[in-house]
């Protein structure tokens, strides 16, 4: 257990525009590094998640074993993941963390993608056989569209949490907006800098949620009409 | 593999279990902690999803409401909540965990008696019961499935998330890890932190596997191949 703040009068207010001012050039690097190593795990877990969610879709056996690996592993704490992860690779760098949040945001993008490949009507893919479509070209013209809103609600999620997951890597000092947060909790409880972490990570979390749902918005114009 | 073998090591060592502030230790308050933040969820969560998804109006921005908190980092909520008038200890961690317990539990029960198929609810209408009736003797039945699969994610949401209590002092499986990254990997941590993630990761299998066998038993035979409602997320 700690000790009381001694400075919780105050001098130590929950926000503070002098410290956003002074600090602008650590906030900024924090969050450009926090959206970065979103961004990228985001990106490499669906450049493997779609593919494994196709072969999942192609070879019905598969789909089980795949679901089922994919919410057992789903159910392992983020810290024991860092914590199996971190000594065999190295806690002095981002890849790590960069790890741990692949596997989360791979689990949520093969789970959702394997379900909207699964809800494509018998009958849409009887009539794109029909058409003469092969199986790649059928997969591509015609499933994964009808696919997409169901992998950008898992995108979405992905992004979402894997934001609020990078600020598990503060516990090995590669937390992005976390770094601030645990900082101002080891700095004497500065409450300024905590929120300021907080903030910008919940922030940051909703646009770029707004930035996929206008980007699902873009790519699937034949939802727009049943939208209710 | 180097550090696996050092974890296995650190955990054939009957001290480390048996220490005060070892294994056994900390596992007990893991369990307490995470115990009456479930319970607190409940509290919370069942008693407003059921009555939302009774009235049947104005549930869904509640449920998106919770959904939100998805946004809001772990460690950010255990770090204030400490400063605030709930000052140190397991109680902030407490508060904290309950936070994340009530979004699938009030989802998950709000859904359970909205699904109730509309004819059932007419015919029970028309048997002349009131409404508090059919909610105690129609709704609630059949929305079990739903709350024990709500109570299951919510479970091992908060089981996993307890972990993180480690960064504020506030005990559990968590501190293990934690305290072997403040060793420092090249002193032996290593096998510390990877001890430590394991038995965090075998305790949320556990968790799951038994609310999972718990849910299947408590779901009525007819509705036992339908799948589970709800996605589980852990942060």
């Amino acid at each position: 257990m700690l000790a009381v703040p001694a400075d919780a009068r105050p001098g130590n207010p929950w926000f503070s525009w002098t410290y956003v001012h002074e600090n602008a050039d650590t906030i900024l690097e924090k969050l450009a590094f926090h959206a970065g190593l979103t961004a990228r795990a985001v990106l490499i877990a669906l450049v493997v998640a779609v593919p494994l969610a196709v072969v999942a879709y192609w070879w019905r056996p598969l789909t089980a074993p795949i679901l089922a690996l994919s919410s057992v592993l789903y159910t392992i704490p983020s810290l024991a993941l860092l914590a199996l992860v971190a000594p065999a690779v190295g806690t002095t760098r981002d890849l790590s963390v960069l790890i741990a949040l692949v596997l989360y945001a791979l689990l949520v993008l093969v789970r959702n993608t394997l379900a909207g490949l699964v809800q494509v009507p018998g009958p849409v893919r009887d009539a794109a056989a029909g058409m003469g479509y092969g199986r790649l070209s059928r997969l591509w013209r015609i499933e994964l569209p009808l696919a997409l809103p169901a992998l950008l609600t898992g995108l979405r999620l992905a992004t979402v949490s894997t934001v609020a997951l990078v600020t598990i890597g503060a516990m090995i000092g590669n937390g992005g907006l976390g770094d601030l947060i645990l900082g101002g909790f080891n700095h004497n409880f500065y409450r300024a800098e905590i929120i300021t972490g907080t903030v910008l990570c919940v922030v940051l979390a909703l646009l770029l949620d707004l930035l996929l749902a206008g980007l699902g918005w873009l790519l699937t114009p034949w939802t727009r009409g049943r939208r209710s | 593999m180097n550090y696996l073998s050092d974890g296995l090591v650190w955990l054939n060592d009957p001290l480390n279990w048996i220490n005060p502030g070892g294994l056994l230790d900390r596992l007990r308050e893991h369990l307490v902690i995470c115990a009456w933040a479930v319970l607190m969820g409940c509290l919370v969560g069942w008693p407003l999803g059921i009555w939302l998804g009774h009235r049947g109006k104005g549930g869904g921005p509640v449920v998106v409401l919770a959904n939100l908190t998805l946004a809001i980092p772990t460690l950010a909520l255990l770090t204030i909540l400490p400063l605030t008038p709930l000052g140190f200890g397991q109680l902030p961690v407490v508060v904290a965990l309950t936070v994340f317990a009530v979004p699938p539990l009030l989802a998950n029960a709000y859904t359970g008696v909205r699904e109730v198929d509309p004819g059932i609810r007419d015919a029970a209408r028309g048997m002349g019961l009131s409404g508090g009736q059919l909610l105690r003797q129609v709704e609630l039945p059949l929305a079990v499935p739903y709350l024990a699969a709500g109570l299951r994610t919510a479970a091992v949401q908060v089981v996993a998330t307890a972990a993180l209590a480690a960064f504020v002092n506030g005990g559990g499986l968590g501190q293990v890890i934690s305290a072997g990254f403040g060793i420092g990997m090249s002193n032996g941590g290593g096998g510390q932190i990877v001890a430590g993630g394991l038995v965090v990761a075998a305790l949320a299998l556990t968790v799951e596997a038994v609310l999972a066998g718990v849910q299947w038993l408590v779901t009525p035979r007819g509705l036992r191949t339908r799948a589970r409602p709800g996605a589980s997320t852990v942060v």
